[in-house]
C-alpha cells in the first residue's frame, strides 16, 4: 500500500475537501488501485526526454520563430477595456450565493 | 418531416424551399424529445425560447427569399459543459446546478451565427469526467440502441441525442475520448479536432491542455459542416491556432486512392474484443479495396498512455476545479462556521465521487515529494507518445484502429471499479496527449446488435484527410 489514510487526510486538506470516514476509506482503496497501475511508467527511461505541458507550443505555430515571437499573434497592447467590456457589478454578482450588491459576501475569514 | 436520418443539407433545403419552416422543425424535435427522452435522459435543460426566436429569424429570411446561412434552421444540442448566455449550464454537477452564464461559448455562438437552432443542453458526466455518463449528478443516460447499456461518456447525451434523432447534430467535448467513445457506443460520427483548431472559450475546463470541443453527427459530411463553422482563431482563447480553416466540405470528395493507411499492432492487442477486432479489420480491408495502401506502423508506448493520461488530466483538473468554492457562483453549503469550513463542506457536498477522486489523485501527483515521480514523469512520457505519432506519420497519411476495446457495456457494470472504467479509454487518450485529430465512425454492429466504431487519426491540423477517409468509407458501404 502506497497511500495511507493519513496521506488521504493530508491531500484532502490541500484540496479543500472535507471527506467523510467512508469516503476516506474508499479513497485509500481507489488511489492505491490507480497508482498501482500508474507505476508501470517507472519502466521507461525518460532521462533525456523533455516534459510536454502543451501541444500548442509545437504545432500550428511558425517554428522558425523563437520564444515569445512565436506567439506574437496572441498578444495585444495592454488597454483599459480588453477584448470585451468588464461585467457591471450586478451582472458579475448575479450568480453569487451571497452578496451585498457590491461585493461577494463570505463567512468570517479569521477564526478565533 | 421524418426526423430519422435527417442531415444538415436536408434541413437547409427544406427550409430554403419552404417545405418546412425552421419553427415547425424545432417544434417537431421538441415533440420527439418530449415523447422519447424520458427513457433516454439525453437532455438536461431545454432552451425553447432561444431556439424558437432563432428559428423565427431564419424563417423571416426564407420568406424574403434571401440566401440562408450554411446551418439555417438546423436543430442542434449542446453538451452542458459549454456555457450559454441566459441558459442554465451545470456541467452535470450539483455545484453548478443553478448557474446561469453571462456569456456564450465561442463554438455555440458560431453555430448560431451560421443559423443553427439550439434546442437545449445535453447530459454528461460531471465536469466531463467519466466514460459511461453514470457520473452525471442529475441522471444517467441510456443508450438508445439498447436501453440497458451506457451511451459512453462523457458526451453521452450528445451521442444519444443524435442516435435517437433528438438533434441533427450536437457539440461535445473530448479530454480523453469523450466525443469518440460515446459516438462509437451509440453508432454515430464523433470528431475530436486538433488541439487549437477550435476555441475552448466558454468550455468549462477539466484539463486545459487536453480539452477539445468537437461535433457529433450522423455523417462525416455533417461533421465537416459543423467543424467548418466552429473552427478557427478566436482572440478569447490564446491557444487557438492562427491558421486558415480549410473548406472541409469541398475536400470530402477528393479521391482516397493511394492514401497510406497505417495500422498499429498496439491497437489490436490484449483486451480488444474479437468481434470488434474483426469489424475493424473488415473496415481496413474496405479502405484497401478503395485503393488505399495499408502500411504497418508501430506506436510502441501506447500501453503507457492511460497512466500518463490519468496523471496529467487529474493534475490539471485539481487546479481547474479549485475555482468552485461557493463564493462567486454555484452551490454554497448552509450554516458554515468559517470561510475554510464553507469551502470544504461546499466542495464535499457539491462534487460527486468521481470528481473528488480525480481532484485527490491530481493533488497527490502535484504534492511535494511526488511531483517529479508522477506529474513530471507523465509529462515526459507524453513527449514519448507524441513522438510515436510523429514517427508513424512520416510513413502514413492516417492511422486506423478501433475506437474502444468493446461495444457499450451495461449500466452499473463498471461503476465500482474506477480503474476498469479508465481502461475503456485506452485507444482514445493518446490523441488528446499528442493533440492530433481523431474521428470515430460506425463500423457495423456486434451479434448483440451493438454499434462498433472505427477510429481514424490524422496529422496535426489535417482534419481534411480523416474526414475524407470517413466520407469515402460511408459512401462505399
Amino acid at each position: 500500500m502506497k497511500v495511507t489514510e493519513r496521506d488521504v487526510a493530508y491531500v484532502a486538506d490541500l484540496a479543500n475537501l472535507e471527506l467523510s470516514d467512508d469516503e476516506r476509506t474508499r479513497m485509500v482503496r481507489d488511489l492505491n488501485s490507480i497508482l498501482g497501475h500508474v507505476d508501470s511508467l517507472s519502466e521507461l527511461d525518460t532521462t533525456n526526454v523533455p516534459p510536454m505541458a502543451q501541444v500548442s507550443d509545437r504545432y500550428g505555430v511558425d517554428e522558425s520563430k523563437q520564444g515569445t515571437e512565436r506567439f506574437a499573434y496572441a498578444s495585444r497592447e495592454d488597454v483599459h477595456e480588453g477584448l470585451r467590456k468588464s461585467f457591471p457589478p450586478e451582472v458579475a454578482l448575479a450568480n453569487a450565493p451571497d452578496s451585498d450588491g457590491t461585493f461577494f459576501r463570505v463567512p468570517k475569514v479569521i477564526e478565533r | 418531416m421524418n426526423l430519422a436520418g435527417l442531415t444538415i443539407d436536408a434541413v437547409r433545403s427544406a427550409v430554403t424551399e419552404r417545405t418546412s419552416s425552421a419553427a415547425a422543425l424545432a417544434e417537431a424535435f421538441y415533440a420527439k424529445i418530449e415523447s422519447d427522452d424520458p427513457k433516454i435522459g439525453a437532455y438536461l435543460i431545454l432552451s425553447k425560447e432561444r431556439a424558437l426566436a432563432k428559428a423565427a429569424e431564419i424563417d423571416r429570411l426564407a420568406e424574403k427569399g434571401e440566401e440562408l446561412p450554411p446551418l439555417a434552421g438546423v436543430p442542434v444540442g449542446i453538451k452542458d459543459v459549454l456555457v450559454t448566455k441566459g441558459v442554465r449550464t451545470t456541467a452535470g454537477s450539483k455545484i453548478l446546478g443553478n448557474y446561469i452564464p453571462r456569456y456564450d461559448c465561442t463554438a455555440v455562438a458560431r453555430l448560431e451565427a451560421a443559423g443553427a437552432v439550439v434546442l437545449g443542453k445535453l447530459n454528461c458526466d460531471e465536469f466531463a469526467m467519466g466514460s459511461s455518463n453514470e457520473n452525471s449528478a442529475f441522471r444517467p443516460v441510456h443508450n438508445p440502441r439498447d436501453l440497458s447499456r451506457v451511451p459512453g461518456g462523457s458526451s453521452g447525451g450528445s451521442a444519444a441525442a443524435v442516435a435517437a434523432d433528438m438533434a441533427v447534430a450536437t457539440l461535445g467535448s473530448d479530454t480523453g475520448g469523450s466525443i469518440r467513445q460515446p459516438a462509437s457506443f451509440c453508432g454515430v460520427v464523433g470528431l475530436k479536432p486538433t488541439y487549437g483548431r477550435v476555441s475552448r472559450y466558454g468550455l468549462i475546463a477539466f484539463a486545459s491542455s487536453l480539452d477539445h470541443i468537437g461535433p457529433l453527427a450522423k455523417t462525416a459530411k455533417d461533421a465537416a459542416l459543423m467543424l467548418r463553422t466552429i473552427a478557427g482563431r478566436d482572440p478569447m482563447d490564446s491557444t487557438s491556432a492562427e491558421l486558415p480553416v480549410p473548406d472541409y466540405v469541398s475536400e470530402l470528395d477528393k479521391p482516397v486512392k493511394g492514401l497510406k493507411i497505417g495500422v498499429a499492432k498496439e491497437y489490436f492487442g490484449e483486451g480488444l474484443e474479437p468481434e470488434t477486432r474483426s469489424a475493424v479489420e473488415a473496415g481496413v480491408q474496405k479502405l484497401a479495396n478503395l485503393g488505399c495502401e495499408v502500411v504497418n506502423v508501430s506506436l510502441p508506448h501506447t500501453k503507457y498512455a492511460i497512466p500518463a493520461y490519468y496523471l496529467v488530466a487529474t493534475a490539471e483538473a485539481s487546479s481547474n476545479l479549485a475555482r468552485f468554492d461557493g463564493v462567486r457562483y454555484g452551490f454554497r453549503v448552509k450554516g458554515a462556521r468559517s470561510l475554510s469550513d464553507m469551502y470544504r463542506r461546499t466542495r464535499d457536498e457539491g462534487f460527486g465521487a468521481e470528481v473528488k477522486r480525480r481532484i485527490m489523485l491530481g493533488t497527490y501527483a502535484l504534492s511535494a515529494g511526488y511531483y517529479d515521480a508522477y506529474y513530471l514523469k507523465a509529462q515526459r512520457v507524453r513527449t514519448m507518445l507524441t513522438r510515436d505519432f510523429e514517427e508513424a506519420f512520416k510513413k502514413v497519411d492516417v492511422i486506423v484502429g478501433p475506437t474502444c476495446p468493446t461495444p457499450a457495456f451495461k449500466l452499473g457494470e463498471k461503476v465500482d471499479d474506477p480503474l476498469a472504467m479508465y481502461l475503456a479509454d485506452i485507444y482514445t487518450v493518446t490523441a488528446n496527449l499528442a493533440g492530433i485529430p481523431g474521428i470515430s465512425i460506425p463500423m457495423g454492429v456486434s451479434k448483440g446488435k451493438l454499434p462498433i466504431g472505427m477510429q481514424i487519426f490524422g496529422k496535426h491540423f489535417d482534419e481534411s484527410t480523416i474526414l475524407r477517409v470517413a466520407h469515402a468509407y460511408e459512401k462505399a458501404v
